[in-house]
C-alpha cells in the first residue's frame, strides 16, 4: 500500500488548511435544516392546516417542478422534505464539488501537490486524503441533519433516510468532480463540468416529477427523493447511487494512475504565435479571459430556461382544470398562475446567474493576487481602465445571461404550444433583473476596492439573497430584511406591471458602489 | 540632466513590518545600476514603489522626473518592467502575452520581437500553462526588451535561465546601454552585476548599506595575497591591516585591507619576492563578507518580509 503512504498527514493538512471553509459549509447547511422545522411547525400549526397545504401543493406543477414529488405533504416531516429536499441536496452537491475540485486539481494546478509528491508520499495519497475529507464532511452534514430533525420530534426512520440522502448525493458529486479533475487540467473546468452534471440532474428530476416520473429515476437528486422520507421510507433507491459513486471513484483512480502529474487526459493544443488584433487593449484581454466562463454559464442558463419553458404548458393545463383556483386568482386581481410561475423562474435564473456576476467581478482580485495585474498596470494602463475592462465584461455578461434566460424560456414555451407573442414578453421579464445583478457586481467591486481581503463576503450576500428569495415565508424573515435584497425590489414581470423607478434607483446604487470601489482602488496598494 | 531615479528617505511599512526604512538611491540616466541585497531586504518593494503599485509612507521618490504614484500612466509609457516571477495567463500562448503587453505599452516592434524570440530560443505557440520557470521568465524578458522604453526595471530577471540564456541576456543589456537607455537591475547573480553594472547599491533591512562603483567598493575591502619569499616571514604579522596570516615555510598567505596594500607589498619586497599572486575581492566575497559577518551578529533580526 505504498501508493497511499502519507494519506493521514495530508488529511490533517486538508482539515487544518480549510477548517474555516469546511466549518462554514457544514454549519450553514445544517442550520438551514434546523431552522426550517420550527418554521414549518409554526406555519402549519394544526393537522387541518397541513391537510390544506398538502391539497394546495398536491397538483401545483410549479411547486413540484421547483421542489420535487409531492409525497407525505400532510405531515411536518413531509413538508420539510418537500421545501428543503431538492435545495438542500443542491447545496450539499455544490459543497462537495467545490471542495473536491479545490483539494485535487486546484492544488495540483497551483503546483503544491508536486512539492508534497517529492516527499515520501504515495501516488494516490492526496486523492485519498481528499476523498476522506469529503466523506467526512458529507457524513457530518448528514449526521447533524439527522440529529437536528430527530431533536425536533420527527420520526427516526424518516430523519435517517433524509440525512442519508444528503450524504449519498454529496458523495456522488464529490466523485463526479474527482473524475473531472483527472480529465481536465484546469480547475475552473472541473467546477464547470461537475456543475453541468448538477444542473442536468436538477432539470431531469423537474421534468420527470412534472410528467410520469420516469426521468427522475435517472437523476441522482430524483433518485434520492425516491427514498420517500417521512412518506413510507424505502432505502433501496440509494443503492444504485452508491454503486455509481464506487464506479466513478474507481474510474478516477484508474485515470489518475495513467496520466502524468499536472496533466489531464486532453493534451493542451498549441496556441497562436502572435496575438489577434482584438487582444491589444484591456477590454480585449478581459473578454478573452472571461469568455469561456460566460459561455459555460450561458449554456447552463439556457438549459434551465428550456426546462422552465417546457414545463410551463403543464402549469397552464393545471389551471385550466382547476376552475375554482383560476376564479380565485382572477378575483384577487392577481396575475395568472402561469405568469407567477414565469416570474419565479426568472428570479431563480437571475439569482443563479448572479453567480457569474460575482465570479466575473472577482476576476480583478484573482488577477491581483496572481500578480498578473501587475504586468498590466506596469504598462500605461491606469487602474481605472483595468478595473473598467473587467467590470464592463461583468455587467454586459449579466445582460447576455438574462437575454439567454428569457429567449430560451420563451422559445421552448412556444415549441410546447405557447404563443409567439410571449417571447418578447418573457425576454423583457428576464432583462428587468439586470440592475439587481449590476448592484451585486458593484458591491463586489466596492469590497475589492476598499478591503480586498474580504471580497468573498460577496458570496455570503448572494446566499442571503437566495434565502430571502425562496425561504422568506418559511423562515419568517422580517419584512424590512427582505426589502434589503435588490431582487425583491425588481418588479416581478410578467406577473406584475413594469415600474421603472426601482430599476433606476437600483442602477444608481450599483453605480455608487462602483464609484466607491474605484475610490478605494485608486488609493490603496496593489498586489497583496 | 535629472537622474532617471532619485529616491531619498523612502519608508514603506506593512503593518508592523518596516520593509523600507529610509532608503536612498540615485540612478543616473544612461547607466546600468546594480541593486543587491539578501532575500527580503526590500528590493522588490522598492521597485513596486517605483511602479506606482505601492504608495510610499514617507520620503521623496522621483522617476524620470515624475511622481511614480501620481503620474503612473504617463511614466509607464517610458519604462518596461520584468518581475522576478513572471506570472502569465495560463490559457494564453507566450506569443500572445508578448504581443498583448507590447500593445498595452503602445510599441509593438514585430521585427525586434521575432529576433528576440530567436535569440532566447522561445517557442511562442506554447500555452503559458506549459512553460517552465525559465521559459516564463523569457516571455517577460522578450516583452520588455522588444520595447523602446528609456528605462528598464528588472527585478531578478534571469532567475531560472540557463547559462547560455544568461549570456544572451547580458548581450541584450549591453545593447540597451549602448543605446543610452537606463537599467535598474536587481539581482542575486553577482557575476551578472559584476559584468554589467556601472554602479551598484547593497541594501539590507530596507536601507542602503553601500553605494559606489565596483572599484570603490573594492577599496573598502581586502585584497588576498599569496607569495613565496626568500627570507623568513618576519614583521608581516605586526603590519597594520593584515589579517589571517598563514606561513608555511617560504610560502605566505594573507588578506590586507586595500588601503594598507602598499605597505604590505613593500614589506614583502624587503623579504625578497620569488612569486606573487594577488587578487582583488570578487563581488561574491564582498557580499558574503558584508552579510556573513553582520548577519551572524544579529541572529533573528534579519527576518525580511519576503516578496510583497
Amino acid at each position: 500500500m505504498t501508493e497511499l503512504t502519507g494519506t493521514l498527514q495530508l488529511l490533517r493538512l486538508n482539515l487544518r488548511r480549510d477548517r474555516i471553509r469546511i466549518g462554514i459549509w457544514i454549519a450553514s447547511i445544517v442550520a438551514l435544516v434546523a431552522v426550517t422545522v420550527p418554521s414549518i411547525k409554526a406555519l402549519f400549526p394544526t393537522q387541518a392546516a397541513l391537510d390544506q397545504a398538502a391539497a394546495a401543493s398536491q397538483n401545483n406543477a410549479a411547486a413540484i417542478a421547483f421542489n420535487g414529488p409531492a409525497q407525505g405533504l400532510n405531515s411536518v416531516g413531509g413538508q420539510v422534505a418537500f421545501q428543503l429536499g431538492a435545495g438542500g441536496m443542491v447545496l450539499v452537491a455544490l459543497m462537495s464539488l467545490f471542495m473536491m475540485g479545490r483539494l485535487t486539481r486546484g492544488e495540483e494546478e497551483a503546483g503544491r501537490v508536486e512539492l508534497l509528491r517529492s516527499l515520501p508520499v504515495g501516488r494516490h495519497a492526496s486523492t485519498m486524503a481528499a476523498l476522506v475529507t469529503l466523506t467526512a464532511m458529507n457524513l457530518a452534514v448528514g449526521g447533524l441533519t439527522f440529529i437536528a430533525l430527530l431533536a425536533q420530534g420527527l420520526s427516526t426512520v424518516g430523519s435517517l433516510v433524509f440525512g442519508a440522502s444528503f450524504i449519498v448525493v454529496g458523495l456522488f458529486f464529490a466523485a463526479v468532480a474527482l473524475l473531472a479533475a483527472q480529465i481536465t487540467e484546469n480547475t475552473r473546468a472541473v467546477y464547470g463540468s461537475a456543475g453541468a452534471v448538477l444542473g442536468a440532474a436538477y432539470v431531469m428530476r423537474a421534468v420527470g416529477d412534472i410528467g410520469d416520473g420516469t426521468l427522475s429515476w435517472f437523476s441522482p437528486i430524483g433518485l434520492a427523493q425516491k427514498t420517500r422520507p417521512f412518506a413510507g421510507e424505502r432505502w433501496w433507491p440509494l443503492l444504485p447511487l452508491l454503486a455509481f459513486v464506487v464506479l466513478l471513484i474507481g474510474a478516477a483512480i484508474v485515470l489518475a494512475a495513467r496520466r502524468d502529474h499536472g496533466a489531464g487526459l486532453v493534451a493542451p493544443q498549441p496556441g497562436r504565435s502572435t496575438a489577434s488584433p482584438s487582444l491589444g487593449n484591456p477590454i480585449g484581454l478581459a473578454v478573452r479571459l472571461q469568455r469561456g466562463t460566460l459561455i459555460g454559464w450561458g449554456i447552463g442558463v439556457a438549459v434551465g430556461g428550456i426546462a422552465y419553458g417546457w414545463i410551463a404548458p403543464t402549469v397552464d393545463s393545471f389551471i385550466a382544470q382547476n376552475k375554482q383556483l383560476a376564479e380565485m386568482m382572477a378575483s384577487a386581481g392577481g396575475a395568472s398562475l402561469i405568469d407567477s410561475y414565469f416570474a419565479t423562474s426568472f428570479r431563480i435564473m437571475a439569482l443563479i446567474a448572479t453567480g457569474f456576476a460575482i465570479q466575473s467581478a472577482l476576476r480583478l482580485r484573482g488577477e491581483e493576487t496572481a500578480m498578473r495585474a501587475e504586468s498590466v498596470l506596469a504598462t500605461p494602463i491606469s487602474r481605472l481602465r483595468w478595473a473598467a475592462s473587467h467590470l464592463t465584461v461583468a455587467c454586459a455578461g449579466c445582460v447576455v445571461l438574462l437575454a439567454v434566460a428569457g429567449l430560451s424560456t420563451g422559445l421552448s414555451y412556444v415549441a410546447g404550444g405557447g404563443a409567439w407573442s410571449s417571447v418578447p414578453r418573457l425576454l423583457g421579464a428576464a432583462l428587468v433583473y439586470a440592475p439587481a445583478m449590476w448592484l451585486m457586481v458593484g458591491l463586489t467591486f466596492a469590497i475589492f476596492g476598499l478591503v480586498p481581503r474580504l471580497v468573498d463576503v460577496a458570496w455570503a450576500v448572494l446566499a442571503a439573497c437566495f434565502l430571502i428569495g425562496f425561504l422568506a415565508v418559511i423562515l419568517k424573515i422580517p419584512d424590512w430584511v427582505q426589502r434589503l435584497s435588490p431582487f425583491e425590489r425588481i418588479p416581478q414581470l410578467p406577473a406584475e406591471h413594469l415600474t421603472v423607478l426601482p430599476l433606476i434607483v437600483i442602477s444608481a446604487i450599483a453605480a455608487g458602489f462602483i464609484l466607491v470601489g474605484l475610490g478605494g482602488l485608486q488609493r490603496r496598494d496593489v498586489g497583496y | 540632466m535629472a537622474p532617471a531615479i532619485a529616491i531619498a528617505g523612502l519608508v514603506k511599512t506593512f503593518g508592523s513590518t518596516r520593509a523600507l526604512d529610509g532608503l536612498d538611491l540615485t540612478v543616473e540616466t544612461g547607466e546600468v545600476y546594480g541593486f543587491l541585497g539578501p532575500n527580503g531586504s526590500g528590493k522588490t518593494t522598492t521597485i513596486r514603489v517605483l511602479l506606482g503599485m505601492l504608495r510610499a509612507d514617507s520620503g521623496r521618490v522621483s522617476l524620470l522626473g515624475g511622481d511614480p504614484w501620481r503620474d503612473a500612466v504617463a511614466l509607464h509609457r517610458r519604462l518596461a518592467y520584468v518581475p522576478g516571477e513572471v506570472s502569465l495567463w495560463p490559457n494564453l500562448s507566450g506569443g500572445e502575452v508578448i504581443d498583448l503587453l507590447s500593445r498595452l505599452r503602445g510599441d509593438l516592434n514585430r521585427r525586434r520581437r521575432d529576433d528576440l524570440l530567436d535569440r532566447f530560443e522561445l517557442d511562442p505557440t506554447k500555452k503559458a500553462r506549459t512553460y517552465s520557470k525559465g521559459n516564463r521568465q523569457k516571455v517577460g524578458l522578450v516583452a520588455a526588451l522588444a520595447s523602446d522604453a528609456e528605462l528598464l526595471l528588472l527585478d531578478e530577471p534571469t532567475s531560472g535561465l540557463d547559462p547560455l540564456m544568461e549570456a544572451v541576456f547580458q548581450d541584450c543589456i549591453r545593447e540597451v546601454k549602448a543605446q543610452g537607455r537606463t537599467v535598474l537591475l536587481s539581482s542575486h547573480i553577482l557575476a551578472e552585476v559584476e559584468a554589467l553594472c556601472d554602479r551598484l547599491s547593497i541594501i539590507r533591512l530596507g536601507r542602503v548599506e553601500q553605494t559606489g562603483t565596483l572599484d570603490e567598493m573594492r577599496q573598502l575591502t581586502r585584497t588576498s595575497i599569496t607569495a613565496e619569499i626568500e627570507k623568513p616571514a618576519t614583521g608581516l604579522a605586526d603590519l597594520e591591516g593584515v589579517h589571517g596570516l598563514e606561513v608555511d615555510g617560504t610560502k605566505v598567505r594573507f588578506d590586507v585591507d586595500t588601503e594598507y596594500l602598499d605597505a604590505a607589498v613593500r614589506r614583502l619586497g624587503e623579504l625578497g619576492i620569488r612569486s606573487l599572486l594577488s587578487h582583488p575581492p570578487t563581488l561574491e566575497e564582498l557580499f558574503l563578507r558584508h552579510y556573513g559577518d553582520e548577519l551572524a551578529k544579529e541572529p533573528g533580526s534579519a527576518g525580511g518580509s519576503g516578496k510583497r
